[in-house]
């Protein structure tokens, strides 16, 4: 029996290679202003 | 490394450098925990005791971590250090500018961070049109290859200024064409002016617009006041409404801010969503010191449990999103992102009316950090070297953090106005943001085991 379920998430070392491109959007455009929000903001190229 | 939580029931494991999320039972997040410091015998002693496991249990419990360890989804390294040095010698383009059309504002919000859109700096004034051109020239010439430009439409209160904000996104709209560029533009607004004529306009033209009310009525109208301290909640909502419904409750942010006065900010958070809106957001007050709507020390035990609370109503409800629980484990920023930042100073900077550029809108007014003009360029180059070299190893205090690559070092405005430097962090904000990731994170893997539950 599994005691360990894994989620879905995106392979940061994979993103290292190919990543970078700059296209996504700056977080402080969205709804932040005040924190940093990286996270919550989505990579253009996985769209 | 590897970050351990409980929360809502689950039992929740991040590794912190993969960014893997592990969802796991009692025995698992014990073994997890003890993994690196303990024996094998001493953890299996330890779970045939504690949860009555047999050998062949704890073996092949150890299997699984074996196996995901292999795979570089448990205890993994840092492997992106040698990126750090890389960021600070590249070359970077210039691909969000936030314009303060109006450095003024129509209302006297008390908490505001801008004073009343003056910016600190005793003086209102608007923002022609000629120096709005010369920002975008100024963006679309300094955006090299990027295609995607954004231009955020900022205040004071940007609608005191709407000629100039329609004129700058036509003439915007003009020029993208020739220089292959697709400007995306946002406005940030209290509402007050909204009329039908500019609700059609930023339907029509705008990407996101972010809406300012605090929540519940006497919440909101405590601090959120007209010039003549009268109360504004009455006259916003019904235009936030219709606002709202008008972009099919999509693209658009009702956004609020709470602070020492309404540290159950869950509740506004609901009343907002009771509403009817579907896209909220609540961030703490800042650069508030020595004010008494300050968050205070003791106010982060409640605001934590706030956190909770909106999470698990969230799970429930499912008919609203929360900014800050809007995390996309799979489609998320790639590590460059999380490393550097959100790129004040080097991406994204702001335009004051007079065509002075700062690193963000929150440096505003700070003439140590004017970096130039959209007229004149970057002058200030040493000051832009070093946001450049500003990202997570930058910050010591975020060596052993798990968050780091959620908030790739938090706030520079936030740590500098609470440390006096870029490098610093802002403690108060990563407790909260912490918090408010491991909720996010925490609503994923509900959602994982319900799914699976359901199928």
């Amino acid at each position: 029996m599994s005691r360990i379920k894994t989620i879905n998430t995106r392979n940061l070392e994979q993103s290292a290679l190919k990543g970078g491109c700059g296209e996504c959007q700056t977080s402080c455009q969205s709804a932040s202003k005040t924190s940093c929000s990286i996270a919550n903001q989505v990579c253009e190229n996985l769209k | 490394m590897i970050h351990r939580y409980k929360n809502n029931g689950y039992n929740i494991i991040i590794d912190i450098n993969s960014g893997s999320v592990h969802s796991v039972d009692e025995a698992a997040y014990d073994a997890i925990g003890m993994y690196e410091e303990y024996s094998q015998y001493e953890i299996s002693e330890h779970l045939k005791n504690t949860y009555g496991l047999t050998e062949e249990d704890c073996q092949e419990l150890f299997s699984e971590i074996e196996e995901l360890k292999a795979q570089g989804r448990l205890f993994s390294e840092d492997i992106y250090k040698g990126i750090a040095p890389r960021l600070k010698k590249r070359h970077t383009v210039i691909k969000a500018l936030c314009l303060l059309v109006a450095q003024d504002c129509n209302m006297a919000c008390k908490y505001c961070f801008a004073s009343e859109g003056e910016y600190h700096q005793g003086q209102r004034q608007l923002m022609s049109l000629e120096t709005g051109k010369k920002a975008i020239d100024f963006l679309i010439e300094n955006s090299g290859t990027r295609k995607n430009l954004e231009v955020d439409f900022f205040g004071g209160e940007p609608l005191l200024n709407f000629d100039v904000v329609r004129a700058l996104v036509e003439y915007a709209e003009e020029k993208e064409k020739n220089h292959n560029k697709n400007f995306r533009f946002t406005i940030t607004t209290n509402g007050i002016l909204l009329n039908d004529e500019i609700m059609d306009f930023i339907n029509g033209h705008m990407y996101n617009v972010v809406l300012s009310i605090d929540g519940r009525k006497e919440i909101n109208d405590r601090l959120r006041v007209t010039r003549s301290g009268k109360g504004t909640y009455d006259t916003i909502l019904p235009k936030f409404k219709k606002m709202a419904d008008s972009r099919g409750q999509k693209n658009y942010y009702i956004r609020g801010t709470y602070t020492h006065y309404n540290t159950d900010f869950c509740e506004d958070i609901l009343h907002l969503a009771d509403l009817g809106f579907r896209q909220l957001s609540m961030e703490p007050v800042v650069g508030a010191e020595g004010e008494p709507y300050a968050l205070k020390e003791e106010d982060l035990p409640v605001l934590k449990e706030q956190y909770d609370k909106l999470a698990v109503e969230m799970l429930r409800r499912k008919d609203f999103e929360f900014y800050h629980y809007t995390i996309d484990l799979e489609g998320g920023p790639c590590i460059y992102k999380r490393i550097s930042g959100c790129g004040v100073g080097t991406e994204y900077m702001a335009v004051t009316p007079s065509g002075d550029l700062y690193p963000c809108h929150q440096f505003v007014g700070d003439e140590a950090y004017k970096l130039g003009s959209v007229y004149e360029g970057i002058k200030n180059t040493e000051k832009s070297e070093e946001f450049k070299d500003c990202n997570i190893y930058s910050h010591r205090e975020c060596d052993n953090c798990f968050a780091r690559l959620y908030c790739s070092g938090g706030c520079a405005a936030n740590a500098y106005h609470s440390t006096g430097s870029i490098k610093g962090v802002y403690e108060y904000g990563c407790e909260l943001h912490r918090k408010r990731i491991e909720c996010a994170i925490m609503m994923k893997v509900a959602e994982s085991e319900n799914a699976d539950k359901s199928s």
